[in-house]
């Protein structure tokens, strides 16, 4: 399975809760699967996604689920300390690990190789870290929905992106219906 | 009221519940009565874009945000501050030390400051500068020009505002 095959599995399960979707492909991707009010989609800053998933689900008590994938959280590694020395258990946090940077034409990222980022995660402090197979997705993202527990999921799939258009919503309107529907009650 | 105080009850007052702080010698005083604050969630952050994120989070969760950290944090999150936080429409109070101003004892700060200004006018973001322990009267009518315009806003304070090293 790749990345797509994966958001198309679990778009029934997430579409209406709060999701921080990753920069480029993923985001793309997601956006033309199921778009959705409640999803945030990154349009630029590589890395981000779980950090501002994480800050959204400190200060308020609905579910976020932030996808990410394996390049993004390489970027952006100090994410996960933060993650499990602060409490959040509404916060789910899915690495879709393909092995490979997928926006820039897949090229292999450290995670396919000799680097765990479910070891990481656990190393990090983080402890409800579950690392399953691409098939398995909505199965552990449906237990952590149920659960009241911070939750790591890292996805293993293969690498790929199916040919999705760019994403063309202002910035401003994406955040504006978010927001709404973080604050509806 | 001690400086560190005064900020602190300024950032209060204007409803900024989530700080992210990256250490500083400067501001330690600051963010040490930040995490004493029992009216804000102190989350501190690994680097100064990691923070710009949960901040942005934080904000769309209905805190209204603010970030401390040095100058040279400027140089680490100029993307973030472009694609993020101004293209998205954030508001962001920025606090921030100042370093390698006059009274600096370590050359290096000076290659960074010398840049901070250029930097932040070319970002077209609003630049106020505490030089003067009287400037921090100011912090409270720029916090509120902050959530008026949904912009990052930086606050600099240097060394003689901080009375030296
Ligand atoms: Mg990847």
């Amino acid at each position: 399975m790749i990345r797509s095959e994966v958001l198309k599995e679990i778009a029934p399960v997430i579409s209406d809760q709060l999701v921080v979707c990753n920069i480029g492909i993923p985001s793309q991707e997601l956006h033309m699967i199921d778009d959705q009010p409640s999803n945030f989609y990154m349009l630029g800053t590589m890395g981000l996604a779980s950090s501002i998933g994480f800050g959204l689900a400190m200060v308020q008590n609905k579910k976020v689920i932030a996808i990410d994938g394996d390049g993004s959280v390489l970027t952006n590694l100090g994410t996960l300390p933060t993650i499990a020395n602060n409490k959040a258990d509404n916060f789910i946090l899915l690495i879709i690990d393909n092995g490979s940077y997928g926006s820039t034409g897949d090229q292999p990222t450290y995670a396919g190789m000799n680097t765990s980022l479910t070891e990481v995660a656990r190393a990090c402090g983080c402890e409800n870290v579950v690392e399953c197979d691409a098939a398995d997705t909505k199965k552990e993202l449906e237990k952590a929905l149920a659960g009241s527990q911070k939750t790591i999921i890292v996805c293993k799939c293969e690498s790929g992106n199916v040919k999705v258009p760019v994403i063309t919503m202002d910035p401003v309107v994406i955040r504006d219906r978010f927001m709404k529907q973080v604050s509806a009650s | 009221m001690s400086i560190d105080k005064k900020i602190v009850a300024d950032l209060v007052a204007n409803d900024v519940g989530f700080v992210t702080t990256v250490p500083c010698k400067q501001l330690a005083g600051v963010i040490d009565a930040i995490d004493k604050s029992p009216d804000i969630l102190h989350v501190p952050s690994n680097k100064e874009d990691e923070g710009m994120g949960l901040c942005a989070g934080a904000f769309m969760g209905g805190t209204r945000p603010a970030i401390i950290m040095q100058n040279t944090a400027i140089g680490v999150t100029i993307n973030t501050l472009v694609t993020l936080t101004q293209y998205y429409r954030m508001p962001l109070p920025m606090l921030i030390s100042y370093r390698g101003e006059l009274g600096e004892p370590v050359a290096c700060q000076v290659e960074m400051a010398v840049h901070t200004k250029a930097l932040l006018a070319q970002l077209n973001i609003p630049t106020y500068h505490f030089h003067h322990e009287d400037d921090a009267k100011e912090l409270d009518a720029i916090l509120k020009h902050t959530f008026m315009c949904n912009k990052p806003v930086a606050i600099l304070t240097d060394a003689t505002f901080w009375k030296g090293y």
